[in-house]
């Protein structure tokens, strides 16, 4: 039996067009997360395009504030979705009595929370809303990609050594998937901290180990930095501005971030003047040469980043 | 009609009446089945021509252009200056790798002429600079990068590899990824044994290389093209090496700047 080119293409273009609003393709399940990682030290802001104001917040930064009572549980916001450790626990959530997708669902970690991403039309929430660790994300579908909106975000951090973004941050997102492979790509602008947006990719693969990311709830305890204190560096007292430098013989105008580091012309900028570390002292890679013992810390040394 | 014009009809009554109408036209077309096709023996008709089978090529992305890498992650270290010797962060490597690379001698490499180790398929693209993609032919993509100056070729269709040795770049087969986010998945194998990472981490001449190219555009405007590289190289790599990274477009080819190979930078 042959059919006609013409029935085809209609009745083809008919049924593509009649397709379920919400969820074009399905991204629940558990994903691992993949490369970049790397030694984090405090300092280092290369690749961030920051101002004066977002150099000078970051700088003040101690580590130790992480101990502070009010702080020892603190959420990280959603920018750890690429720069923290773990991997995502992707769900959905149907209207009652529907298969209508009208949420999905980013799985919280020990010291981030859960990300819900609204595709069910729903209008952001006013300007005068409060802000929250989790910020406020909806989404939409473009084809068969996830395009995602969050704001209303707390204060918080770039990369976890203090790098500031600040409450008036938006993040949008692109969930791409390939198979068992899917990668997230943002656009995060920061108008108080960042000269330009900052942009991610991370690639997640799908796993069906069960992957633990949450390790009991928080308990505050006494980490030594008394009720009321803030460990803080005054300007030009930080005594990491130049760990990238000692470490990795990187320099300043490169740890201290700016937009022209993000390009490949900056490499020219300090290619005369770098000199690569003869071998890696501090190797985070499996197999890496072992690395020396560490030396203990100095007394009231911060501590280092977690 | 398209599905930007039908965004505001409510989607539960844009369904019933695509449905109702692709109801119809089936009903239609099997009433004319039952009548034989146009030009069959003993219908009187004159005799029509085959219909062509319905192949489409699917619908590509644009690549096409310049496209700047953009590195802002913390692997800043990695990319934009030579990493330490022995430093395999994100990358499980084999007890040989970790042999070979541990020996990795920068300046032997430039005095055996194999500077561009590191500029392989595998390695060049993580190397910060310029993309410039344009179309070869109907069926190839070329892409020239100004880091070590180097073309990689990926040819879409059914395009067989010659014969011949392995090369820096490898052969790749490309095609769109009409099922997913539209981008382009490359395969690239037959590559002559580079480095992965500048500081020697090695990949072998059996390592097969699958990215995704992907682009989105982004709020402020921008568009980006989103690469993902999976490595997959049993003898030097316990697990696949898996990451993204991305390049802006440019409207022209301001900072182009080709460079040659070097062991050492």
């Amino acid at each position: 039996m042959k059919i006609s080119l013409p029935f085809v293409l209609i009745t083809a273009s008919l049924a593509g067009l009649c397709q379920p609003a919400a969820a074009q393709i399905d991204l629940s399940g558990t994903w691992v997360g993949t490369g970049q990682e790397g030694e984090l030290l405090l300092g280092d802001f290369t690749g961030i395009p920051y101002n004066a104001a977002g150099r000078a917040r970051g700088y003040s930064y101690s580590q130790s504030q992480l101990s502070e009572p009010e702080r020892v549980c603190l959420f990280y916001t959603q920018t750890q979705l690429f720069n923290g450790p773990f991997g995502l626990k992707i769900s959905k959530q149907t209207a009652p009595g529907s298969d209508k997708v009208i949420s999905w669902t980013l799985g919280g970690w020990e010291d981030r929370a859960p990300m819900i991403i609204w595709v069910d039309g729903r209008p952001q929430p006013s300007k005068n809303a409060p802000h929250e660790r989790t910020g406020y994300t909806t989404g939409h579908w473009e084809g068969d990609t996830l395009v995602s909106y969050t704001t209303h975000m707390k204060a918080g951090y770039l990369r976890r050594n203090g790098s500031p973004h600040s409450d008036q941050a938006t993040m949008t997102m692109h969930f791409l998937r390939h198979a068992d492979l899917l990668i997230l790509a943002a656009e995060f602008d920061d108008p108080v901290y960042l000269t330009e947006p900052l942009y991610w990719s991370r690639s997640f693969r799908a796993t069906r180990n069960a992957v633990e990311m949450l390790d009991g709830p928080c308990i505050q305890g006494d980490e030594g930095v008394p009720e009321g204190a803030v460990p803080h560096y005054l300007p030009g007292k930080n005594p990491f501005v130049d760990e990238m430098n000692r470490v990795f013989h990187i320099p300043v105008i490169a740890s201290q971030g700016g937009a022209e580091t993000m390009y490949p012309e900056f490499r020219k900028k300090i290619k005369d003047t770098f000199v690569p570390v003869e071998r890696c002292l501090t190797c985070g890679g499996r197999g890496g040469p072992p690395a020396p013992p560490a030396a203990p810390p100095a007394p009231g040394a911060p501590a280092p980043p977690r | 009609m398209t599905k930007s014009t039908l965004h505001h009809i409510p989607r539960t009554l844009q369904c019933r009446q695509l449905l109702v109408l692709a109801a119809t036209l089936a009903a239609i077309q099997v009433q004319a089945l039952a009548q034989g096709p146009p030009g069959a023996p003993g219908r009187g008709g004159p005799a029509q021509p085959a219909v062509p089978p319905l192949v489409r090529p699917p619908r590509p992305v644009d690549l096409t252009g310049y496209w700047v890498s953009v590195v802002t992650t913390a692997d800043w270290r990695l990319r934009m200056v030579p990493p330490p010797k022995g430093d395999f962060a994100a990358v499980r490597m084999t007890p040989a790798a970790i042999k070979l690379a541990s020996a990795w001698d920068p300046a032997m490499d430039e005095a055996a002429g194999e500077q561009c180790k590191a500029y392989g398929a595998a390695g060049i693209m993580h190397i910060p600079g310029r993309l410039h993609i344009t179309q070869k032919d109907e069926k190839t993509l070329q892409v020239d990068l100004d880091a070590g100056t180097q073309t990689r070729l990926f040819h879409l269709g059914d395009w067989k590899a010659p014969a011949g040795e392995a090369t820096l770049q490898g052969e790749s087969l490309a095609q769109w990824d009409t099922s997913g986010t539209g981008g382009l998945k490359v395969v690239t194998n037959r590559m002559k044994p580079g480095y992965l990472r500048r500081n020697g981490v090695p990949y072998s001449g059996n390592a097969v290389l699958t990215e995704y190219f992907d682009l989105v555009r982004q709020p402020a405007g921008d568009q980006w093209l989103i690469l993902t590289t999976v490595l997959e190289d049993p003898a030097n790599l316990v697990q696949p090496y898996t990451d993204s990274i991305q390049f802006r477009k440019q409207a022209n080819g301001a900072g182009w700047d080709p460079t040659p190979c070097s062991a050492k930078w």
